[in-house]
């Protein structure tokens, strides 16, 4: 069987995975963002840089190699990924207490693994105005990461494309395909795939926020690593 | 020959733009407290009321810069201690006063003195005496730099605790086993 070394460790894989696929099914894990098992990879977050050959690469988007030498839980690739992180906090408005996903939000729990304590940057604090206009569906983007999850399940799985990004660098931002460009002027609907696809706390289930209370939530007691590893299995 | 007593810490904590939902919590660690004061002694700190900061060598400090008293506060409190640490969300992130940073600050203030329901010939306060609003809420590394972030809206007194203690014992402070919250 073809295998490649992470860590030193030898992961098996067969051909046509990804690093990120081949060492999650090896029980390893590699952080992700903008990753999801049902989409094709989009390589944007970096999260899941890993160094394979002495080069940087994007573990979700790079097919694991017979032989590859690769290195993930680093300390030098553990604090790169902690500077993507804190780029991220600061590049929003990310303020999590008062953020109805505290607790199931994956750059949350992101930052709790990687123990990011500051955000170190200066904060760009933009101005994202919310879209309340839907009758179950809450827009927040102030916390949007840009990971196009939610663009990507609208267009490939719901067929709708409700979702889109534009502009570039600090004026890049979230919007929604209607004329108006609000969310009640479109056919999205909470059971959408978009929906439930965001990994912070963006679009948002109205009436059931804290129907979990804060101390209650998927990554309160655990870390991101042990679930992710744990659903996988 | 007697041993020496070893020199108490000197500690000085402050709140800026906070709520003291963070030094509430700092008392929350309950009978550490009494551990804690065989180890330290306050200078500055609403606990002591002591008004000015003197030669210290741990510096907490709650909330976001929000005005120039809070920049001139944190100044002299990096100036005077060795160990200077953020405490809690608004200290590390700006926080809750943070969340104005979108509207302009004129529009802030017309908002609340001017035209809030109720208020009539309302004028925005102007007394010399009042320390002048920034056009943003900060957090303090902006300002100065810093040496440690305790984040967490407030931080646990359990939290609080492990990282004194690890800070006052000499060990690099650090916050495992579900004591790191953003929350
Ligand atoms: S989206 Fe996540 S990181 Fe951002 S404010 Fe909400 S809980 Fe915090
Ligand atoms: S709204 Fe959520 S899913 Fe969509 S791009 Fe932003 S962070 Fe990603
Ligand atoms: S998970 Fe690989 S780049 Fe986002």
């Amino acid at each position: 069987m073809k295998q490649f070394l992470l860590d030193g460790q030898p992961i098996p894989f067969e051909d046509g995975q990804t690093i990120l696929e081949a060492a999650r099914a090896a029980g390893h894990y590699i952080p992700s963002l903008c990753w999801h098992k049902d989409l094709p990879p989009h390589g944007s977050c970096k999260l899941c840089v890993v160094k394979s050959a002495g080069r940087h690469v994007s573990a979700c988007a790079t097919p694991a190699k017979d032989g590859a030498e690769v290195e993930s839980n680093t300390p030098e690739m553990n604090g790169e990924r902690r500077g993507i992180l804190q780029m991220l906090f600061v590049e929003g408005n990310h303020f999590c207490p008062s953020c109805e996903m505290s607790g199931n939000c994956e750059l949350q729990a992101l930052g709790y693994e990687y123990e990011m304590l500051t955000p170190r940057f200066r904060h760009f604090f933009p101005d994202r105005p919310v879209d309340a206009s839907h009758p179950d569906v809450l827009l927040d983007f102030n916390r949007c990461i840009f990971c196009e999850l939610c663009v990507r399940a609208s267009r490939d799985i719901d067929g709708k494309s409700v979702f889109a990004l534009t502009g570039r660098g600090i004026d890049k931002h979230l919007v929604v395909n209607a004329e108006s460009g609000r969310l009640a002027d479109t056919d999205f609907t909470k059971d959408d795939r978009a929906a439930n696809i965001c990994p912070v706390g963006v679009i948002l289930p109205k009436r059931t926020g804290f129907a979990v209370p804060i101390g209650e939530r998927s990554f309160d007691g655990t870390q991101i690593s042990t679930e992710t590893l744990k659903e996988e299995s | 020959m007697t041993t020496p007593v070893p020199r108490k810490l000197r500690v000085a904590t402050t709140s800026l733009a906070g709520c003291f939902g963070c030094h509430m919590s700092f008392l929350d660690i309950d009978e550490h407290l009494f551990e804690l004061v065989e180890l330290i002694e306050f200078d500055r700190s609403p606990l002591t009321d002591i008004k000015d900061v003197g030669p210290c060598d741990i510096g907490l400090i709650e909330g976001g810069v929000c005005n120039s008293e809070n920049v001139h506060v944190l100044r002299e409190f990096r100036r005077n201690c060795k160990t200077l640490i953020a405490l809690g969300a608004c200290a590390v992130t700006g926080g809750l006063p943070a969340q104005r940073n979108h509207l302009s600050l004129s529009e802030c203030l017309r908002e609340v003195y001017q035209f809030r329901p109720g208020v009539e010939n309302g004028q925005i306060p102007n007394d010399p005496e009042l320390p002048l609003p920034l056009d943003k809420v900060r957090p303090i590394h902006e300002v100065v730099r810093v040496d440690y972030f305790i984040p967490g809206c407030p931080p646990s007194g359990p939290a609080i605790w492990k990282f004194l203690t690890d800070l006052i014992a000499g060990r690099t402070p650090r916050l495992t086993g579900g004591l790191l919250h953003y929350d």
